[in-house]
């Protein structure tokens, strides 16, 4: 199994370890409840250095990137960040990512998750027929999301670069608590506001920074944050986890991720044909968001039915929501079922518990 | 980790206690809560039922994770906890006393001896 740098240091905090994604990851500290809290109302720090890293460089590394991905990165300049999807050929989801736009029409990193970056690099790889030179640092490559309302205001402190003004979705290069060379990034996966910080850890980078993060934001209550807490958090948001909600044999179009499927791009794009098939004849099924109305807390893989008993779709993520004090879930309906309002059920261990499908994000 | 003496336990890590001739109450242990996390709901769907020993008599439910629950000897389920409707989260801060989960009749009083003594039970899970 595989560690990241700062491993050690979650032992140390007497962190819940477990395999994620071949790595062995903290999935809570204090308890869920707490660390999400922490989160929503104040600020706290992630190790998400699983998560993979690549270059991609040179006169064609956009057309690349145009062809892989749905959505229109030429739309990026310097400084500027995008989420984005690659599709296969049959109109289902590679991978969720984020495009980073270092040097406009020469330098982008893409960030995929830990599970894909093998499949997504060779997937790249195979239509790489321009000479794009590609590197996969993420296995050098550290990234701390420090989230939350007051998380930015923590940091500042640390780093020159203005933080506290940093736009949703753009990130600046800068020299963080004395390392050089950190990307700053205004994005997240809480929806709770703050940033993420990539670094290369060289030279003590990585014991330097956290350290440093948590004597500036340890006084004003910063606490390390797990995976657990991760995925309540996001799920509030309705923000899709791969693998759970969207897949290889999901489309960007069912997966609620339309916004982020630009048809009309200059470049076109694998799946683009299917996705316009798609769209023009209406998708047969939907990623709702719904929440329970009877006792009961819908997990991945449950079924959904309707009032008759009849099958309609599939939970693909369920929790009891920390912040709302409700059970809450994502999960794929047939269209004429998705309508806000409508009455659904979820198989509880054989028992149909009510629900109903509503807006989201949650909170 | 805390294990009361004056408890017996199972394998699967509940935990229950006589309280008064043929009535006891069951919970989960202190090692059981801590490897769920947050409780936030506890499933009781057998009251009135009798259940065999190493039955399941309900469920509970983690923020990440669902858990059976398994009778440690033959019952009948008289009544849940009515306190963990609201406050579910007793459980983890309090296992083995205000975290009870269901008060049962036991069928026969002498099936406790055939569980695991507290001593066992550390050494199980240690």
């Amino acid at each position: 199994m595989k560690s990241t740098p700062f491993t050690q240091k979650h032992i140390a905090l007497g962190a819940k370890m477990a395999a994620f994604a071949g790595y062995n990851m903290p999935i809570s500290y204090s308890g869920i409840n707490d660390e999400h809290a922490t989160v929503r109302n104040n600020a706290g720090v992630f190790d998400v250095s699983h998560m993979g890293e690549f270059m991609l460089k040179g006169p064609k590394a956009l057309d690349l990137i145009q062809r892989v991905t749905t959505n229109d990165a030429s739309k990026l300049s310097n400084g500027k960040a995008q989420y984005s999807c690659l599709t296969n050929t049959t109109g289902g989801i590679v991978d969720d990512l984020i495009v980073y736009c270092i040097e406009e029409n020469n330098v982008y990193m893409l960030v995929v998750n830990a599970s894909n970056i093998e499949k997504d690099w060779n997937w790249i790889q195979q239509f790489n027929t321009e000479g794009v030179e590609m590197h996969n640092i993420s296995d050098k490559t550290c990234l701390l999301a420090i989230q939350g309302p007051n998380a930015s205001k923590m940091l500042q402190p640390l780093t020159d670069v203005d933080i506290l003004n940093l736009k949703y979705y753009t990130f600046v290069k800068g020299t963080f608590a004395g390392v050089d060379n950190v990307l700053i990034s205004a994005t997240g996966y809480t929806g709770a506001g703050g940033v993420e910080i990539y670094f290369e850890d060289a030279n003590g980078a990585a014991d330097k920074i956290w350290d440093a993060i948590f004597a500036a934001g340890g006084p004003q209550g910063l606490k390390p944050i797990g995976l657990g807490a991760r995925d309540t958090l996001r799920l509030e948001m309705g923000y899709c986890l791969y693998g759970n909600d969207i897949d290889d044999t999901t489309s960007p179009l069912e997966g609620g991720l339309g916004w982020i499927t630009k048809l009309n791009k200059e470049t076109s794009f694998t799946a683009k044909e299917i996705l316009e098939s798609q769209k023009a004849a209406g998708i047969s099924r939907k990623l709702v968001g719904f929440e329970m109305v009877d006792r009961g807390i819908p997990r991945h893989d449950y079924q959904i039915k309707n009032a008759a008993g009849e099958v309609i779709g599939k939970v693909t993520s369920g929790t009891q929501a920390p912040s709302l004090n409700k059970a809450v879930g994502l999960g794929y309906v047939e269209t004429s079922q998705a309508a806000i309002g409508t009455e659904i059920f979820v198989d509880i261990r054989n028992t149909p518990v009510k629900a109903k499908v509503v807006k989201f994000p949650f909170v | 980790m805390n294990f009361p003496a004056e408890l017996k336990y199972t394998k699967d890590h509940e935990w229950i206690k006589l309280v008064d001739g043929n009535t006891a109450i069951v919970g989960i242990t202190e090692f059981a809560q801590g490897e769920l996390g947050d409780i936030v709901y506890v499933d009781i769907t057998t009251i009135g039922k009798n259940v065999e020993a190493n039955e399941v008599f309900g469920t509970v439910e983690a923020v990440k994770t669902v858990s059976d629950l398994f009778l440690p000897v033959t019952a009948t389920i008289l009544e849940v906890n009515p306190i963990l409707e609201k406050q579910p989260e007793l459980v983890n801060s309090d296992p083995y006393g205000e975290g009870w989960m269901v008060k049962i009749t036991v069928s026969n009083p002498a099936d406790l001896d055939g569980l695991l003594t507290a001593d066992a039970y550390s050494q199980l899970v240690g």
